[in-house]
């Protein structure tokens, strides 16, 4: 199942080649490429990210056009680098704001804007080329006052509010899965046995890559922890009340059967 | 009142009382002449929007130029053939009585029968059945009857039945009518043409509703029973069709589905384990339709949030339920202190929290089933067949399969509906025990 739209480089993880190797090379490219564009079933691979915004009050310096100061963003769940599936992310903000389309090219995906008012940001995430030609599309709520509107406000604290989700992509590309299948922004399932990889793509430069984690993020100590561990909790403590209730109600719905039953054992012979 | 604040002005306190006093003039005087006020009051004391009669006519004194006189004067009616003159009294006017026909002679009404002459008779109406003599008869008793064809019969020299005779009369007119017409285009519109009288469907009509009219009681139990049986195999057939159609690599179903189908042809004179399965597979496979068809479009996804997933799949988890269920789902997840939106909704979270929501419609439909058996219990003593299948809906959440095979098993088992089964133990315990239906027996 090859993917004609993608002819070009799909990646700009490759190594540069120079010289004598290069009629080879390029043959060697060319079937790589059909390889790497082959899509694969039953694997997939999902992306978990947080989206959200912080909103800081300014106290005194605060004016009436311009009250918080507050950051929109799009991260990786556990802070790691989004840059390997995300290449583009655009923030629609209010009209009311200079140029409020705002793209961000690189990681760290985020605005940072003065205002006065809440409304909604539209976030759009694009991907590689090698990940998916469709974009998505988030909502947030930018929220600049805190629930507790009786509770004062501090410069010191921000109010936060992020969300949590994944983005799963049913059918990845092998180059793809090649690309990121040891990076730590993305998860990956159990591959199908006799699964065999072509072999990962040379990690480029450290040097020359830009950080796009968010681990030393100076806003990283707001940002909330989305564990999974407390929901299952939460939900497996339901679904034992709830399936303990199931027997109970089928106890005592047997029970009314009862005579029936005893009557159709006896027809049965 | 609001603007008078704004504006500072006192309120108006006088116009309350004025308004009190001038109520009670005002209403003796809206009573009409010309009818008492108690009978006004009939009406419930204001006056109807549009007058059903106006009240002046009532006590209106004929004009006072006219002499009315009654007199008893001869009459003919128009409607006779004879020239019979009856007498009645009639009102004379300064001396002069009305003129016109007898005032009932409009309503003598008549169908207009076809007359043929002996010609028409000899080319076009010649039947190996029926003589000339006794299709004269016939036309005469139709005219003097009005096609009455009860009558007719009745009166009909030689016994011919309604239907005998009402096929002789429309097959000679439309014969007449064909040949008569100047083209076949004319008449294509008739409807002697157009839906010729079909015998044989008739007799055979009024056979099924006199049979049907005739029914005991018992029969009437019977045929909803066997109908409803019916209507449920071939919902359980479709559902087995729709699972069958879904064409997805769902390797955990496909197994069980395929010997399930494989189970249904014999389902027509099975006994009742057979039986069972159908019921389960109606359960499982409308749930895996309606999942495998989410996964599918999924799928057919590019790229889509782990979110929107989980809301696709609760949708199609509580399709068959109705909004108020939903609401309830949601009721009993908010008890249970579960977010009704996962807030980190990872692949295993979503997960569970899908099974989570299944189990609780579950739970739902065992509370109603509790809830219908204990109102059964406490009404009627002995339990029957159900008559009306319990919608789809119900069936398809009782995950338990032996639970619900068995309640299909059961009714199988006493029913001795013909074609069905006629194994010989389930009769005798159908006879001792006369089982009145109940309609939400599920």
């Amino acid at each position: 199942m090859n993917n004609s739209s993608s002819s070009k480089k799909h990646s700009p993880d490759q190594p540069e080649t120079s010289g004598p190797t290069f009629k080879s090379q390029r043959t060697k490219m060319d079937t790589e490429k059909k390889i790497l564009n082959k899509k694969l079933k039953d694997v997939e691979i999902s992306c978990p990210i947080v989206y959200g915004s912080m909103a800081f009050w300014l106290g005194k310096k605060a004016s009436e056009y311009q009250s918080h100061k507050w950051t929109v963003y799009v991260r990786g769940a556990m802070n790691e680098d989004l840059g390997v599936v995300v290449k583009r992310v655009v923030f629609q903000l209010h009209s009311s704001f200079n140029s409020p389309t705002r793209v961000l090219e690189s990681p760290p995906f985020e605005v940072s804007e003065a205002g006065w008012g809440e409304f909604e940001i539209a976030i759009t995430l694009y991907f590689h080329s090698d990940v998916c030609d469709k974009p998505v599309n988030l909502y947030h709520h930018l929220k600049l006052y805190p629930e507790d509107e009786s509770g004062p406000m501090s410069t010191k604290k921000p109010v936060v509010m992020e969300t949590y989700d994944e983005i799963v992509f049913p059918e990845p590309s092998e180059g793809f899965l090649a690309r990121v299948q040891n990076h730590p922004a993305v998860t990956l399932p159990r591959l199908p046995i006799g699964f065999t990889l072509p072999p990962p793509v040379p990690v480029e430069d450290a040097s020359r890559r830009k950080r796009g984690d968010t681990k030393d993020h100076p806003l990283s100590q707001w940002f909330m922890n989305f564990s999974e561990a407390d929901e299952l909790l939460q939900l497996a403590a339901a679904r034992q009340q709830v399936q303990a209730h199931i027997a109970k109600l089928k106890r005592q719905i047997s029970v009314i059967d009862g005579p029936h039953q005893q009557l159709k054992s006896i027809s049965d012979q | 009142m609001d603007a008078k604040d704004i504006l500072g002005l006192p309120k108006n306190s006088l116009p309350i009382p004025q308004e009190k006093k001038s109520r009670p003039p005002k209403d003796s005087q809206r009573k009409p002449d010309g009818i008492s006020r108690e009978v006004y009051a009939l009406t419930g004391g204001l006056a109807p929007l549009m007058p059903a009669i106006d009240s002046s006519q009532l006590k209106k004194q004929p004009p006072k130029d006219e002499k009315i006189t009654w007199q008893w004067l001869p009459f003919t009616n128009s409607a006779r053939k004879d020239t019979l003159q009856l007498y009645h009294w009639v009102r004379v006017v300064n001396g002069v009585p009305p003129t016109g026909d007898y005032s009932f002679a409009k309503y003598n009404k008549s169908v207009d029968i076809v007359k043929y002459t002996d010609e028409e008779y000899e080319k076009y109406l010649n039947d190996p059945g029926w003589t000339k003599e006794e299709t004269d008869q016939l036309f005469d008793l139709c005219q003097r009857f009005d096609l009455r064809f009860i009558v007719i019969a009745d009166r009909f020299s030689s016994s011919r039945t309604v239907e005998e005779l009402k096929d002789r009369y429309y097959s000679v007119c439309r014969a007449i009518v064909v040949a008569r017409a100047p083209a076949l285009g004319d008449i294509s519109g008739n409807p002697l043409v157009k839906e010729p009288y079909n015998v044989s469907q008739e007799i055979e009509r009024k056979r099924a509703l006199s049979m049907v009219l005739s029914q005991t009681k018992h029969q009437e139990r019977k045929d909803a029973e066997v109908l409803a049986e019916a209507k449920r195999i071939t919902e359980s057939r479709m559902a087995a069709k729709v699972a069958e159609e879904s064409e997805l690599p769902v390797p955990s179903n496909a197994g069980p589905e395929s010997a399930e189908r494989a189970s249904f042809p014999g389902d027509t004179v099975s006994p009742s384990s057979n039986v069972q399965l159908p019921s389960a597979t109606i359960a499982s496979s409308a749930l895996t339709a309606d999942n495998a068809s989410t996964l599918a479009s999924l799928r057919m996804l590019r790229v889509y949030l782990r979110t929107y997933a989980l809301d696709q799949m609760v949708q199609a988890a509580s399709s068959s339920a109705g909004l108020r269920t939903i609401k309830r789902v949601e009721q009993t997840l908010q008890e249970l202190g579960v977010n009704l939106k996962p807030r980190v909704p990872t692949k295993s979270v979503c997960a569970e929290h899908l099974e989570l929501r299944k189990e609780i419609l579950t739970l739902l439909n065992l509370q109603k089933q509790l809830q219908y058996k204990e109102a059964e219990g406490s009404s009627f003593r002995d339990c029957s067949y159900a008559d009306t299948p319990s919608t789809p809906k119900d069936r398809t959440f009782v995950p338990d399969m032996s639970f619900g095979g068995e309640r299909v098993g059961k009714r199988d088992q006493k029913r001795k509906a013909p074609g069905r089964l006629s194994e010989a133990p389930s009769s005798p315990a159908q006879s001792k025990r006369p089982r009145k239906l109940k309609a939400s027996d599920l």
